[in-house]
């Protein structure tokens, strides 16, 4: 792992180890964060939020699948975690009908995948994760945060790595 | 007879239709993405509620024509309040509403997925149930055991990518046009089924739930080499693309079909029906009719034009619902979950 005060670098070697991955930020999610993840096909993006929400406490994590097509899925667990996905769209005018803005709110945490696709439509402070497929298993996530409410977020996160694995 | 207005605006689409007595379509109209690509110079898809609102009238209005119905004829006004895009199924919800309460005719609250379950039936002289359900997407995979019409048990679902959009992501991978079940299909009527051997995800001995990002992955590493996820397709000939949309769609027929035959197993019931978009992949539709022969079993396909989103299945669903007295009320709301 590498670190810097608003970057971090953390890597997997398995699905299951990127949904650990996922489990740790899913706990220390905090109410209003916007995710965005970025990465090729096979990245492993639905598997990190899969993770996410485990970490969230929704009920069954089999619940948790591919936005693609439906663009919005919705988890009811400790924050409602709202689960986007940018593939199928192409700018950021058709991001925002889907009520983005709607989804952002105190009680709520918001994932996107391919979040790059809709750049300019994400908000200033989100904390963005590039993931980079480093071999057939292997996966590279690097956090980035923009602004406090990302920045606190990356710290919480942080802390709740070291935690589970001392 | 049962005269029911269906409305559908979940996602894409926006449709409506008249049916009669829950099988017999009067009008099924459906606003195409073709039209909307020309009306709105390319946008895919447009999702803007505006898109439902801008066309939802003339769709109402154009399936009340061709049915040849007015208002005073119709004995429900059905519509989709879930799952789907809560934005675009307001729409829908908020005109059936509207329309409910100005021509006083009961309002009935549909699940599309349901709906789509049901689909099958739509058209038969005689209910095929009890049956197992196969309804494959591209935002849904799902294993349903009917035993009848109010009565739809779902068994199985994908944990990950579903069916439909995995034929989709892998004609990105190789390079082929949206939208990409029917490019595989096409590209992959050349090639060898057998030529590559990708993996049949079946999570378990029982389990009815489906995976089907790792074929993704698969397809992705058979392309690029172990590990990348870019370079190589220009490396590979025409005849070698069609051989992995050939043996990708061999992987996938062949797990729909393996759970299919499972959940046919475990429940003991002997019809099967097969509904939802990627059922208009005549491979799928002729390899489950081939098994389900093989084995005895009877089995019925959804009609194409019912395959993908549209109304009459709304409609359909409905009449079983207002048959059971399962009315809503003009408190109705959208939800994204079922």
């Amino acid at each position: 792992m590498t670190s810097s005060a608003d970057r971090f670098v953390c890597k997997t070697d398995s699905p299951e180890a990127t949904i650990t991955l996922g489990e740790a930020i899913g706990c220390s999610l905090i109410g209003g964060l916007v995710i965005g993840l970025v990465g090729p096909l096979g990245a492993g993006k639905t598997q990190l939020v899969k993770g996410i929400a485990s970490g969230n406490s929704i009920d069954d994590t089999r619940d948790v699948t591919s936005p693609t097509f439906v663009l919005v899925n919705e988890y009811a667990g400790r924050l409602d975690l709202y689960h986007l996905d940018a593939y199928r769209l192409s700018t950021p005018k058709e991001f925002l009908a889907l009520g983005f803005d709607e989804f952002i709110h105190g009680g709520s945490a918001v994932v996107v995948e391919w979040a790059d696709r809709v750049h300019d439509a994400m908000p200033e402070g989100t904390l963005w994760i590039d993931i980079a497929v480093t071999g057939e298993t292997a996966r590279e996530f690097s956090f980035r945060s923009s602004g406090v409410l990302a920045g606190r977020a990356l710290q919480a996160f942080r802390q709740e790595l070291e935690r589970c694995s001392p | 007879m049962t005269t029911i207005l269906g409305i559908e605006t979940s996602c894409d689409e926006t449709s409506a239709a008249v049916v009669t007595d829950g099988t017999d379509v009067r009008s099924n109209i459906v606003a195409s993405q073709a039209d909307l690509h020309a009306k709105y110079g390319g946008v895919v898809p447009e999702i803007a509620s505006r898109a439902h609102i801008e066309r939802l009238d003339s769709v109402i209005t154009e399936a009340m024509e061709v049915a040849d119905r007015k208002p005073d004829n119709l004995d429900a006004i059905a519509v989709t309040n879930r799952p789907g895009l809560v934005g675009a199924l307001i729409i829908g919800v908020t005109a059936a509403k509207m329309l409910s309460w100005a021509w006083g005719k009961p309002l009935i609250a549909v699940n599309h997925i349901e709906a789509h379950a049901l689909s099958p039936a739509i058209g038969l002289d005689e209910a095929p149930w009890p049956a197992i359900a196969l309804i494959v997407s591209g935002g849904h995979t799902s294993l349903f055991r009917i035993a009848g019409p109010m009565s739809i048990e779902r068994l199985g679902a994908t944990t990950d990518d579903a069916a439909g959009e995995a034929f989709d992501k892998v004609a990105s991978i190789l390079g082929l046009n949206y939208p990409g079940g029917p490019e595989i299909e096409r590209v992959g009527a050349g090639g060898d089924p057998q030529a590559i051997d990708f993996p049949r995800t079946m999570l378990g001995p029982e389990s009815l739930d489906f995976s089907f990002s790792g074929i993704k992955t698969a397809v992705l590493y058979h392309v690029h080499g172990q590990g990348k996820t870019t370079g190589g397709l220009e490396e590979l000939s025409q005849d070698d693309i069609a051989d992995i949309a050939a043996s990708f769609q061999q992987a996938v027929i062949d797990v729909l079909i393996r759970k299919t035959m499972l959940a046919v197993k475990q429940t003991g019931v002997s019809t099967v029906v097969l509904g939802g978009g990627v059922a208009a992949n005549r491979t799928l539709r002729t390899a489950l009719a081939d098994e389900c022969t093989k084995r005895d079993l009877a089995f019925h396909a959804a009609k194409p034009e019912y395959c993908t989103d549209n109304a009459a299945m709304i409609a359909a669903r409905a009449y079983h619902q207002l048959l059971a007295g399962d009315i809503a009320t003009l408190e109705l709301d959208a939800s994204a979950r079922g």
